[in-house]
């Protein structure tokens, strides 16, 4: 019963529109009530995930974060807010003034959309679509042309730079994260997201797919090729403050900014939802409600995705890209052959042939593309 | 069938000689490539309509439309690289200047 | 109350896109030309799920505007002059193209309305999921699905080496 409460509070709320309303309005309001749960639950998750991000951090480096405002800091996003609604609104004068206008608004359309198939519990997917997975894949491309819109309306040299170096990274991150996704839909037979997630419910809601070779190593690609996506650290040389000012979105103040962080902040919201939907068993778990384990999930995602920011230091441009086509794109590649191999060969014979395949294909790679180091000097010194 | 085969047919043959009147009269190399990505899409929309209304193989036309998508991707990309090194060599990407083949 | 409100949907796509596609070739900054085909691109994919074609509207969205597009703004950006304002984006044949088309698509036009189309209903009720696009891209039409990767593979290699800085 606490399993469905949302369920049937939507219910009830489109019983009670019923009584009231014509008869032809009712599928009306019940998309509506969908929505208007997303559209609440989506910017509040982003506010709080702001605050969580600068208090993780704060302990990291063995201080607290914000806890000024209201008790703890909880009510740090809401002054987040009022300073970004306040502050002046300032466009450039040579900028291109609709491209200007429209791209933080087209950078936050995707970000919403996806969380359309995203399934927040059992039978609490918005909408059911049986091309989910791709739905997602198709509308996270899309926010490339946004950020080109940004940093090309912006007419200033540090956001183009900012905005191609992105772009690229985005583009190159998208092929191993699409092929890493291949295993779990091989397996499954079918691209709908709820599916998926009803695939892994053996073991009292524990057969999750990471507990497989191919799932892990799909779930370990997904998740760094999502933090890529993200343009969150360490990947984040396009919006490094010490690097290129801010990039792409240097030329934003006010309401503006707002938007694109909060694109990021439900970009990276979504892409932890769908790590755990394909990878961790979406809602599937032994005694606690559906949607409580899918929240505990996709926020201890989130935990390591600060957890990243907090400890590991900026990848060079170079080796961004050399990792995403170089390392993760073969790595993939031997992971669909070996998920082929797994669907074909009995269990004592799979376990260690797959593991044995893709630990030598790391292997492999990783030799593969060791960076020149020269051998140390030795130094003597002038007697 | 919710709308007439025709209405979509007219929406496919609008799009084309629109691509057509761009791929004819721009005079920017990328203009003219951005109005043959039209022309595939009108062809697109055609196949897919027919796909799904007269067709007695009904999977036949969205098989040939993600052919057309792929073939329009790599068409526009190898159109695109020529278009860089012209611009490295040329400094202008107009049609009306690039005439040294011209007699 | 739905299928009326489809039609309309489907009626004010398909005008967007024609608006869209003349605003692609008339607008005289080339990026605005590349924002409208995005937006053209986005109009047939709906016009794609409207004929249940749903993995062909995600397929579309994915590669043309996710990847075809991110290529035309990259070059864009890289041989783009910015003080090209003045220039007029067409050239000469400008009124003997625009002519010459209207009566094309009068004559199409009316050639269209004229046919009796053989709509037949297995067709219509046909479903064509991922599932059924599979089998025939293994199936019947593997030879061609093999080909195109070799020419996929030989676009690759080509756009590389024309578009390769020379370094001699």
């Amino acid at each position: 019963m606490l399993d469905q409460i949302f369920v049937i509070l939507k219910q009830s709320v489109v019983s009670l529109a019923e009584k009231f309303f014509p008869e032809w309005t009712v599928p009306f309001v019940s998309v509506l009530v969908s929505i208007g749960a997303i559209a609440a639950f989506g910017p509040v998750t982003m506010m709080y995930l702001t605050l969580l991000e600068r208090k993780v951090i704060g302990r990291m480096q063995n201080r607290f974060g914000p806890n000024r405002v209201g008790k703890y800091g909880l009510l740090q996003p809401l002054a987040d807010g009022v300073k970004m609604l306040t502050k002046e609104d300032i466009v450039p004068i040579h900028a291109d003034k609709v491209v200007h206008f429209l791209a933080p608004i087209l950078i936050v359309i995707p970000a919403l959309l996806v969380f359309a198939v995203i399934p927040f519990g059992r039978k609490m997917t918005a909408v059911d679509l049986n091309v989910g997975l791709l739905f997602f894949i198709a509308i996270s491309s899309t926010t490339t042309i946004a950020i080109f819109m940004a940093s090309w309306g912006s007419r200033n040299k540090f956001s183009l730079l900012g905005g191609m170096r992105s772009v690229a990274q985005m583009i190159s991150y998208e092929v191993p994260m699409v092929f890493s996704v291949v295993p779990v839909i091989l397996m499954t037979s079918s691209l709908s997201t709820n599916t998926i997630v009803e695939a892994q419910g053996g073991w009292f809601g524990l057969d999750w797919f990471v507990f497989r070779p191919w799932g892990f190593l799909g779930f370990v690609i997904f998740f760094l090729c999502g933090v890529a996506e993200c343009n969150r650290s360490p990947f984040d040389l396009p919006e490094a403050e010490s690097e290129i000012v801010a990039g792409f979105h240097t030329e934003y103040s006010g309401m503006k900014f707002a938007l694109f962080y909060m694109a990021e902040f439900m970009n990276s919201f979504t892409i932890s939802g769908l790590a755990v939907t394909l990878f961790l068993g979406g809602w599937q778990g032994p005694i606690l409600p559906s949607w409580l384990w899918f929240l505990i999930k996709s926020y201890a995602l989130i935990f390591v995705m600060i957890w990243f920011r907090g400890t590991l230091p900026r990848l060079r441009v170079d080796q961004l890209m050399g990792l995403a086509w170089k390392f993760f794109l073969p790595l993939t590649l031997v992971n669909i052959l070996v998920t082929g191999f797994w669907y074909f060969t009995n269990l004592p014979v799979r376990v260690i042939g797959s593991v044995v395949i893709l630990g030598g294909a790391f292997w492999i790679l990783t030799k593969l593309n060791q960076v020149y180091m020269p051998e140390k000097r030795v130094y003597s010194f002038a007697e | 069938m919710i709308i007439p085969l025709e209405h979509l047919l007219i929406f496919g043959t609008v799009l084309f000689a629109v691509g057509i009147y761009g791929a004819l009269v721009r005079r920017n190399i990328i203009g003219v490539l951005i109005s043959i990505e039209l022309i595939l899409n009108a062809v697109n929309v055609n196949l897919v309509a027919f796909s799904r209304t007269t067709s007695l193989s009904p999977e036949a036309g969205q098989i040939f439309a993600i052919f057309v998508i792929t073939l329009a991707a790599a068409g526009a990309a190898v159109g695109l690289a020529i278009v860089l090194a012209l611009y490295r060599v040329r400094k202008t990407i107009l049609t009306d200047e690039v005439t040294l083949l011209k007699w | 109350m739905f299928p009326l409100l489809t039609k309309i949907m489907i009626y004010v796509i398909m005008a967007l896109s024609v608006f869209a596609a003349l605003a692609t070739i008339s607008c005289k900054n080339l990026f605005h030309s590349a924002l409208a085909l995005i937006a053209v691109l986005l109009g047939v994919a709906g016009i794609f799920i409207f004929l249940q074609a749903e993995f062909l509207a995600m397929v579309q969205i994915l590669i043309y505007v996710g990847a075809v597009m991110t290529l035309v703004i990259f070059t864009i950006m890289l041989t783009e002059r910015i003080g090209d304002k003045q220039i007029s984006q067409n050239n000469h044949q400008s009124l003997l193209a625009a002519s010459i088309l209207l009566a094309l698509l009068f004559f199409m036009i009316r050639l269209i309305l004229g046919v009796a189309w053989p709509v037949n209903e297995s067709t219509l009720s046909a479903h064509v999921g991922t599932e059924e696009l599979a089998k025939a891209l293994l199936g019947t039409y593997v030879f061609p699905f093999e080909v195109i990767s070799v020419v996929l593979i030989a676009a690759l290699i080509g756009a590389i080496v024309i578009a390769r800085k020379d370094n001699s």
